[in-house]
């Protein structure tokens, strides 16, 4: 029996924007329903419709059933009644749904007393009961914290409890984990899982990560435009997708499991909800678009199976069995002439020695005095060769960032040596300091911050040209936006014109007018919906082979990393856990924490996903003001549990640092690990296409 | 390249482009209109004290018989320059020295502070009141610096802070990592981002000037009798605004002509600096 029921919801914003158009779906007990969608599809909008939590001005209509009783149209105190006790929500950004000033307890047991009738003291034990159901360690301490005294996964945790304090019947999960760690990730998904074992509740989880849907959910409903274009169960829908964009999405993603080759990108945007084209929303970027799909916009239809889809060639698609990367044109990157000389003998353009970055850590407000360190970065040491990509992978906080900002300083570090082609940054003068930073340029990863919004992009492309008096700067600046995609015609066009890909676009042009030799990559996809994501990750990819490029490529999503990169460095608490080339690292990892890592990130292949064993790491990463002695991965270390006493005692008095390890093997057999106790296993179960060979 | 197109952006907008042509009129008025009346300012018709607006005297006369239309377009010429150069000037200030602490911080913030704050403590007033005897005979435009230099201040704060989170931005580091000079980037990438704040700033500035002038003339600082501003105009004409209505109508009238046109072109250009503005 279905808990809840939502009929042909459409939301209208003021001014006559459809955000929501006809949107149905059913929960049933027990049943998680994942909503894919890429930003401004509605996915978010829908949730809180259903929730009522709409802005007023917002005309909602259609249905939405709740046990059978209507939700849309009913008072305000009634749906109070139903929200949080019914129905419960968790958000992205578990901060806003605290309030600063109480405590993390009071708040749970608050939420209990609305809806039931419970003694004070009975709610403060409740609260403490769920704290310890969601696992947060000492739960009747950590109770009487404040939520800024909570990192962002312990927050998350602490919502997670909130929202089923009441046995909801049905939970929504806006983005839960995005904001998260991906081991904290992992462990935020296990406690969900934990939390609807013991409610019983339905969820709908709104991500755009299909890896997260993908061992999730049971259902599936795929939203572009405002609309489900596609809806089944899981394995069904990522197995034989029959709708274009579901196809294209599925195909564009980069996995951690290998699978080399270009990615499948999605041409162009998705239509603005204000200027819907006349048939199907997905006609302009759909390769299979026919006459009549601009005719009128094909209706969702059943297709049997419990699947639904709404495209007019689907049937074409089930009886041909077309996959994604079928339809779409795949693109052709010409391949790199720096790879085929062996790495020894290219040339070195980035090497970093036993960097250190340290922060004074200040207190008081009038008197400020230095209370402690901060080891941002404690010792870091990698080289670059000409024509690669280096990763720098880890999670917040453990030093990627900082390293990144004292290579790009070109000054002189605290300790240790940055050399950048040849030159080591304490010894650069004024004006070398300055001829080098053309040869050294930087992709932002928020493609909005990085670029002056009251600038013409003509400008922000031509800024470096000028400050580097290089003449035809007009001639230069079309040049390079046609290098990377965009037209010459828009030069004039100010950076909020464009769309996050294109401005991604732009960001890269002006990194690349100085014609540099090493490209440092913040985060650069990470702020872009997936369907955009592939075509900039091949954009990367073809100018680092036709230009010669190498790059320092900086992210936490390791499935980008394994499709861009030669090489990775594994950070943990500013310092490298393991270094080594992709295919060894992914496939062998020897260092727990990169183990950890590697087996926390979710596999967009539902029955993969459903087989895995995941390393779950405890507790957060400590603080950077206070590392752990020893190896600093001991306080989370699997591996440190299992060992005997004797053992154990050379991980707390000896930190570690990388050694090269015995068997690595292969071309590059560079393979190190900062582990006493390193030995390689194999934690990403390898993909069908790895298996056959 | 931006600075083309903010120009057609700003020459396609309505707001500024009434804007500039209401200002011209009224610059037009204040030099070329004392020409067509048949009094000068400094003529006195003893016949009329204190008429009402007539064929003659078409904005009437003042208690001693001077033409208002002729005086008030002198006051106006006097205001105009005034108002916009004080706003200029102050608005300019704020935005430099705010800018460069913020950008800069360290020593270079402290110091500027610290001026910027005795500058606040010390009562602006007394200290005009001090050094205008000084001045009596040179130039009226001392005056008008004077009047900048004590306006700036708590503007040049607010940009300050402002600055502070700016260069933060992405975008600013980017340039920095160019190898920008900083007082380029501090121009190119921190002002710029303050468009809308200092553009508000400076038409308040203008509307405030006239009157701040006005205030000190009347206690006998800043443009003395016999010559006159919009400002001395008004505070004398609010005296008796009800008995000679014109005395105060027609100043005042011209004022707020005055301001609202720089208002519109304020608004113009502000739409035409900020790129998420359709208009
Ligand atoms: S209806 Fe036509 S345009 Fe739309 S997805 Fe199907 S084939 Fe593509
Ligand atoms: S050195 Fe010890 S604590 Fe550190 S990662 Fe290896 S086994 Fe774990």
């Amino acid at each position: 029996m279905s808990i809840l029921q939502v009929r042909d919801l459409t939301v209208t914003f003021p001014g006559g924007v459809q955000a929501v158009r006809g949107v149905s779906y059913e929960v049933s007990r027990g049943e998680v329903l994942g909503i894919v969608g890429e930003s401004g599809s509605g996915k978010s909008v829908t949730s809180l419709a259903v929730m009522g939590l709409l802005p007023p001005g917002a005309v909602v209509s259609g249905s939405v059933t709740l046990h059978g009783r209507e939700l849309i149209g009913v008072q305000e105190d009634e749906l109070t009644r139903v929200r949080g006790k019914s129905i419960s929500m968790i958000f992205q950004d578990p901060l806003s749904a605290f309030t600063p000033v109480y405590t993390i307890g009071a708040q749970i047991a608050e939420a209990v007393r609305v809806h039931q009738k419970t003694g004070k003291d009975k709610a403060a034990k409740r609260a403490v009961e769920l704290l310890d159901l969601v696992g947060i360690p000492h739960p009747d301490a950590r109770a009487r914290a404040f939520p800024h005294e909570f990192s962002g996964g312990m927050r998350q945790r602490a919502m997670i409890a909130m929202a089923i304090a009441n046995d909801p019947d049905l939970l929504i999960c806006d983005e839960p984990t995005t904001a998260l760690d991906v081991t904290i990730q992992a462990q935020v998904l296990e406690v969900l899982k934990t939390a609807q074992r013991e409610t019983g509740a339905g969820i709908v989880m709104i991500t755009h990560d299909l890896g997260v849907i993908a061992g999730m959910a049971d259902r599936v409903l795929v939203m572009y435009a405002g609309r489900p274009v596609e809806q089944g169960p899981v394995d069904e829908l990522y197995y034989r997708p029959r709708m274009p964009y579901t196809m294209g999405l599925l195909a564009s993603i980069p996995r951690v499991d290998g699978a080399e080759g270009p990615l499948v990108p999605i041409e162009g945007n998705p239509p603005s909800p204000a200027a819907l084209p006349p048939g199907c929303p997905f006609a302009p970027r759909c390769p299979m678009r026919i006459d009549v799909c601009d005719e009128e916009e094909p209706p969702l239809t059943a297709v049997g199976g419990g699947r639904h889809v709404a495209c007019v060639r689907s049937r074409e698609i089930e009886h041909k069995a077309l996959t994604g990367a079928d339809v779409y044109p795949l693109p052709v990157i010409p391949p790199s002439g720096a790879v085929r000389v062996p790495r020894e003998r290219r040339a070195t353009v980035l090497e970093l020695t036993d960097l250190v970055r340290h922060y004074p850590l200040m207190k008081g407000a009038v008197f400020k005095r230095r209370v402690g360190t901060v080891h941002a970065v404690d010792g870091v040491s990698f080289d670059i060769a000409e024509g690669e990509t280096l990763a720098l992978v880890g999670e917040s906080g453990c030093g990627k960032t900082t390293t990144l900002q004292q290579i790009m300083r070109l000054e002189p570090p605290q300790s240790g040596h940055v050399v950048v082609l040849g030159q080591d940054s304490a010894r650069l003068g004024k004006a070398e300091r300055k001829a080098l930073r053309g040869d050294l340029q930087i992709v932002f990863q928020d493609p909005m911050a990085a670029l002056d919004p009251r600038m013409p992009v003509g400008d922000v492309i031509a800024e470096p040209l000028r400050a580097h008096g290089r003449r035809n700067v007009a001639a230069r600046v079309a040049e390079l936006l046609e290098l990377v995609g965009l037209s010459p015609e828009h030069a004039e066009r100010y950076p909020q014109q464009f769309s996050g890909g294109q401005r991604q676009r732009i960001g890269i042009a002006r990194a690349l007018a100085l014609e540099p030799r090493l490209l440092v990559l913040d985060e650069p996809v990470s702020a872009l919906d997936v369907s955009i994501q592939a075509g900039i990750i091949n954009l990367l990819e073809e100018l680092k082979n036709t230009l010669g490029l190498s790059y320092l490529f900086v992210a936490h999503d390791l499935a980008v990393v394994r499709h861009l990169a030669d090489r990775v460095a594994v950070m943990y608490l500013g310092r490298i856990a393991e270094i080594g080339a992709v295919e060894n690292v992914y496939d062998r990892p020897a260092h727990p924490y990169t183990q950890a890592l590697l087996s926390a990130i979710p596999l967009p292949d539902p029955e993969r996903e459903r087989a895995r064993r995941r390393i779950l790491l405890q507790g957060d990463p400590p603080s950077p003001a206070d590392p752990p002695s020893g190896c600093r991965f001991r306080t989370r270390c699997p591996k440190f549990a299992r060992l005997g006493e004797a053992e154990r005692r050379r991980c707390v008095n000896e930190e570690p640092s990388v050694v090269r390890l015995a068997n690595a093997t292969g071309e590059r057999p560079d393979h190190g690990a900062a582990c006493h106790y390193a030995e390689e296993i194999e934690v990403i179960p390898a993909s069908d296409d790895q298996e056959e060979k | 390249m931006r600075s083309r197109v903010v120009l057609r952006r700003l020459l396609r907008n309505r707001q500024a482009r009434s804007g500039c042509l209401a200002l011209i009129l009224l610059v037009a008025l204040a030099y070329l209109g004392p020409y067509a009346g048949p009094y000068d300012w400094t003529d006195k018709d003893f016949l009329a004290f204190l008429s009402p607006p007539s064929a003659d005297h078409w904005w009437g006369t003042t208690s001693i018989g001077q033409d208002m239309y002729a005086v008030t377009l002198r006051g106006m010429q006097k205001s105009i320059v005034i108002g916009v150069l004080v706003a200029l000037i102050s608005t300019g200030l704020a935005a430099m020295v705010g800018a460069f602490a913020g950008y800069f911080g360290g020593w270079v913030d402290r110091l500027l502070m610290w001026g910027v704050d005795l500058l606040l403590v010390l009562p602006s007033f007394l200290i005009i009141a001090i050094i205008s005897p000084r001045l009596r005979g040179a130039s009226w435009l001392w005056f008008v610096v004077l009047l900048a230099a004590f306006t700036w201040m708590i503007t040049s704060r607010v940009v300050r802070s402002m600055t502070l989170s700016l260069r933060e931005r992405e975008y600013v580091l980017a340039a920095a990592y160019m190898g920008i000079p900083r007082w380029k980037i501090i121009f190119r990438h921190i002002v710029p981002n303050l468009a809308s704040l200092l553009i508000i700033d400076a038409t308040l500035n203008v509307s405030a000037a006239i009157i701040g002038e006005a205030a000190l003339s009347f206690f006998g600082f800043g443009i003395q009798p016999p010559d006159v501003s919009l400002g001395t105009l008004i505070a004398e004409g609010s005296r008796n605004a009800t008995g000679y209505p014109w005395l105060f109508a027609f100043p005042a009238g011209l004022l707020v002509v005055l301001v609202l046109s720089v208002n519109l072109i304020g608004d113009g250009l502000r739409d035409a600096l900020d790129p998420g503005s359709t208009s």
